[in-house]
């Protein structure tokens, strides 16, 4: 019996594991970022609104671990959101907003009806901030150490569950 | 003639099977007022530097899209990540330090065009082993073939 | 009534299937089950009738939109046209199963009717294997997707009045692939068939050949349709995106563009007898893959699909049974098979067989990229493989590929001297040369598309050397097809090379009476008006359109927007020429009131279009031919059994 006529079967079998393992597997559409540990790129971002300071990387480097939220008002899972960053922000922590492709008349709008938990929002029209950190959609919520450092992101809409997961993370930050 | 009008009958056949649908479509709920970023549907005005950003939007991946280079979306990401692209062409940036910018942010998802690493070196190895195999199977097959028939022609 | 009816007949069609698997795998047996082995073939040709009565059924209460099936109630609508209400009857999973089944039942019917060339135990194994594929669709219906599953309550009104879906292009593309799917899973019984009686003889290649040749020319059809379905309707004038979907139509195609081949030198010189059934085995394996990419959503695509793990679980372990059964089949049985005539690496066969291995190494390339990225994804990495790979890895093999394409024709079966064809080939060679010196002068463009150029224009000349120094009207029709099938592939390259490098692209902002100019083409937005239409509000630009002092025309692309579901797309608008394509595409409204254009000007895009249509002309002429000399060798061997029975009469008398 000559061995070179398994092959194709021994090829077909792996085909068959790996097919059926991944069918088994949830489908992951998210693009995880490849920043996470490392640091954030320089940026600096013109205040969304008047009244409310602007953002730039020089703002995550005085030792408090912060979250950098990026979102938009033009973005449903945004709204859902909105609460569990107001709880998050009554648990203490400091959260940076970054508006995608947004207009201060939408943002403010926005802020009116679902709350502001921002210290601080700055406008990102092209998505600059977006593509330098690594994020791919909105809304993502990073968690920024003391010194500027990326060290996590979660993707998606931020939900009840997630909110003392977040914590523990700016905690684990510090 | 009678070529022609086969093709011509043909055409009209394939003309009923092409009818559009809509796949290009792209969810309506992001629905920003914005007017896309300068590059994203501006071409940049030195030919040379323009197909140089081209070949490179058409092997960079939409993230936000279905399996879609950015030079083939609509989507209001892929339109930003045009304007990186052709701003930093314009800037004078060579098209693969663009590419690694990118996959430094995104990992290799992000290009169509893998790179050998330790995590690619199959996709390039599989075709060579692939090729020798082929060639040392002709090689066999047919000079030993050869050889027989020479060393025994009445067969 | 008639569900119910539709629905029994799947069962007799099941219990038919087993008998055929049953019977023929008992006639293995020897003479004592000669009676059940009997019944293969009335069983096969029984099956037949049923499953087309079935699918009848089907069609049927679409028809009269019968509400109280389900899937009628989801996926049609009283106010439905009829032909849409018709081909929704296949439009979704189950119905397309159902057809699948159908047309494969009926082939399987066919080929126990007219297929009297093999021996009768070869045959009774095939139809087993036949009776063995089809059982297992018939599992899959009858267990997860009855087509004719009632509801408890009939709905008031069907769900399917989407007028996105009501397609004509949507509605006969798919049925084109299944067909091509179908002619491969007749040609894998064959292989499997051949395989239990270790009977691969030339006229095993003989019976295969047509089903094979028919497979292609749909799977042709289909492809070529699909590519250009895509580059009118994405909007970016791309034709070809080595999208995990396109793949997984390519992938059949492939195998079967070698199957085709080497099936041929089994017919007429009976070489490549384990190669023949292993690419026989392939080529059903690669249709199989391709239904569970598509269906299983494992794989992300830019054409979207209704997508459903559980069926792609379904599928998978089809795929496990069919294919894994096979290549079992295929390593206990293979070495036993006699080695096939032999011959020398400059002969017919020498260059089939080098194109065979370079089809097959594209084969595993595009397989390889494609699967790539699921592989990766089980260790949580992810990659993205596309052009960048495709193209290079591709044209590696194409390119020595091509060139044996233009020299192999003119080679004599056997054994051949390079020298015989030394002038042709010369000339071939100074063409090829020259074409890549001119395209070098023309314009900076790809090495590829400079290969392409070159390649197109040696294929083209080579691909009529065969009729050289012959009576044109004495050679025979399946020459004709090859010739015409290898002119295509020509046309083809000569399109896609052109769009390649000549393609000249205009992105702007217009206001209107503003214009542009591109490829030679002045155009012009005369206006940007509001239209309707059932389910989608558009704004519609007027461009006008000149090329030089000919009379300029309108053209319309509009940008659409979806109520339900809610989305946007954009039409483009194309105005053709003999030499190209002028292409437009309407974007958004910018705040100055400047509207966003996409133009390009693509000389001789459409020759890659054409050129599938010949390819699919040239497998027509193929089967045509073939057919023809069966009939006619089966003619003179019944007149040559007359003669000797009447002999044998009047020795008796």
């Amino acid at each position: 019996m000559r061995w070179t006529l398994w092959v194709p079967l021994a090829l077909f079998t792996f085909f068959l594991g790996l097919a059926g393992y991944q069918l088994t597997q949830p489908k992951d559409e998210f693009i995880p970022s490849t920043m996470v540990g490392k640091p954030l790129p320089e940026f600096s971002l013109e205040p969304m609104l008047e009244g409310a300071p602007g953002v730039s990387t020089a703002d995550f480097q005085d030792g408090q671990p912060r979250l950098l939220n990026v979102w938009a008002s033009w973005c449903l899972p945004c709204i859902a959101e909105a609460p569990h960053l107001d709880a998050l922000k009554e648990e203490g922590a400091q959260i940076v907003g970054v508006a995608i492709r947004d207009t201060p008349e939408n943002v403010a709008r926005f802020l009116d009806q679902h709350g502001n938990p921002y210290s601080r929002i700055g406008s990102d029209p092209i998505s600059a901030i977006q593509l330098e950190i690594g994020s791919s959609g909105v809304p993502e919520t990073f968690v920024i150490d003391g010194a500027g450092i990326i060290r996590y992101q979660h993707i998606g809409d931020v939900r009840e569950r997630d909110v003392p997961i977040l914590l523990d993370q700016l905690e684990k930050a510090r | 003639m009678a070529f022609r009008v086969i093709l011509a009958s043909a055409l009209c056949l394939v003309s009923l099977i092409i009818q559009p649908i809509g796949p290009a479509a792209s969810p309506a709920n992001a629905q920003d007022s914005l007017p896309p970023a300068p590059y994203a549907y501006q071409q940049l005005d030195n030919p040379a530097q323009e197909q140089a950003a081209m070949e490179l939007m058409h092997s960079l991946r939409c993230l936000t899209c279905q399996s879609q280079s950015i030079a083939d979306s609509d989507a209001p990401l892929a339109g930003d990540m045009r304007h990186q692209v052709r701003t930093r062409i314009l800037a004078g940036e060579e098209p693969e330090v663009i590419r690694a910018w990118l996959v430094e942010r995104y990992g290799d998802y992000v290009s169509y065009d893998p790179q050998i690493s330790a995590s690619t070196w199959p996709l390039f190895a599989v075709p060579l082993v692939l090729l020798l195999l082929a060639g040392i199977i002709l090689f066999k097959r047919l000079g030993r073939r050869e050889s027989q028939e020479h060393s025994d022609p009445g067969s | 009534m008639i569900a119910e009816l539709g629905h029994a007949a799947l069962w007799l069609c099941a219990a038919l299937a087993a008998l055929q698997l049953f019977g023929g795998a008992l006639a293995q047996r020897g003479a004592q089950a000669a009676d059940v082995a009997a019944l293969v073939r009335p069983a096969a040709m029984a099956q037949a009738l049923l499953a087309g009565f079935a699918f009848c059924c089907l069609l049927w209460v679409f028809a009269i939109t019968d509400l109280s099936v389900k899937l009628v109630a989801t996926n049609s609508h009283s106010l439905k046209p009829m032909i849409f209400k018709l081909s929704g009857s296949w439009g979704n999973h189950e119905g397309s199963m159902l057809l699948w089944v159908a047309v494969m039942a009926m082939a399987g019917g066919l080929i126990a009717l007219v297929e009297k060339r093999l021996p009768e135990k070869t045959m009774q194994a095939t139809l087993a294997a036949q009776g063995f594929v089809a059982l297992g669709f018939y599992a899959f219906l009858l267990l997860s997707s009855n087509p004719f599953e009632r509801l408890p309550v009939p709905a008031a009104e069907g769900q399917g009045l989407n007028p996105l879906l009501q397609d004509i292009g949507l509605a006969f593309h798919p049925p084109t692939l299944y067909f091509g799917y179908v002619g491969l899973s007749v040609a894998f019984s064959f292989a499997v068939g051949a395989l239990v009686t270790r009977q691969v003889t030339p006229d095993f290649a003989r019976a295969m050949r047509p089903w094979v040749l028919a497979a292609w020319v749909f799977l042709t059809l289909g492809i070529t349709a699909g590519s250009y379905w895509a580059y009118y309707e994405l909007g970016w004038g791309g034709y070809w995106f080595w999208d995990p979907v396109e793949n997984a139509s390519l992938l059949p195609w492939l195998a079967a563009t070698a199957l085709l081949h080497s099936a041929s030198v089994l017919a007429a010189r009976d070489a490549l007898r384990t190669w023949t059934i292993m690419l026989g085995v392939v080529a059903f394996s690669m249709s199989m893959l391709g239904t569970f990419l598509v269906r299983s959503g494992l794989l992300t695509s830019v054409h979207a699909f209704a997508v459903d793990p559980e069926r792609g679980t379904f599928i998978l372990i089809l795929l496990a049974l069919y294919i894994g059964g096979a290549l079992l089949l295929f390593a206990l049985r293979a070495g036993h098979v006699r080695e096939g005539e032999r011959f020398q690496l400059t002969s017919r066969e020498g260059a089939l067989v080098f194109n065979n291995v370079m089809l097959s190494v594209i084969l595993g390339v595009v397989l390889l990229g494609t699967m790539y990225p699921l592989l990766t994804e089980a260790f949580d990495v992810r990659v993205s493989v596309g052009p960048p790979y495709f193209n290079p890895f591709g044209a590696v093999f194409a390119i020595p590929m091509f060139l044996v394409m233009m020299v192999g024709p003119m080679l004599r079966w056997r054994r051949d001297s390079a020298r015989r064809i030394q002038r042709p080939v010369l000339i071939i060679a100074v063409l090829v040369f020259v074409a890549a010196v001119l395209a070098l002068i023309l314009g900076d463009m790809s090495i590829l598309a400079l290969l392409g150029f070159a390649m197109a224009a040696g294929l083209a000349v080579a691909s009529f050397m065969p009729l050289r120094g012959r009576k044109l009207a004495r050679v025979p029709i399946a020459t004709w097809g090859m010739v015409l099938a290898h002119f295509g592939i020509a046309v083809s390259l000569f399109g896609m090379a052109s769009e390649s490098a000549f393609t000249t692209e205009r992105l702007a902002a217009v206001e209107q009476g503003g214009s542009v100019d591109v490829g030679g083409w002045t155009v012009t937005l005369a206006g940007v008006d509001p239209v309707a239409g059932p389910n989608w509000t558009a704004m519609e630009a007027r461009l006008v359109a000149q090329r030089g002092e000919s009379d300029p025309i309108i053209m319309t692309p509009q940008s659409r927007n979806f109520w339900a579901p809610q989305m946007q797309t954009t039409e483009s608008a194309l105005a053709t020429r003999l030499d190209g394509q002028l292409y437009a595409v309407l974007g958004n409204q910018a705040d100055d009131g400047r509207w966003q254009v996409r133009l390009w000007w693509k000389p001789f895009v459409t020759f890659i279009w054409y050129g599938g249509l010949l390819i699919a002309l040239g497998g027509v002429l193929a089967i045509i031919g073939r057919v023809l000399e069966d009939l006619k060798r089966r003619s003179v061997r019944a007149r040559a059994d007359e003669r000797r029975a009447d002999r044998r009469e009047q020795g008796y008398a």
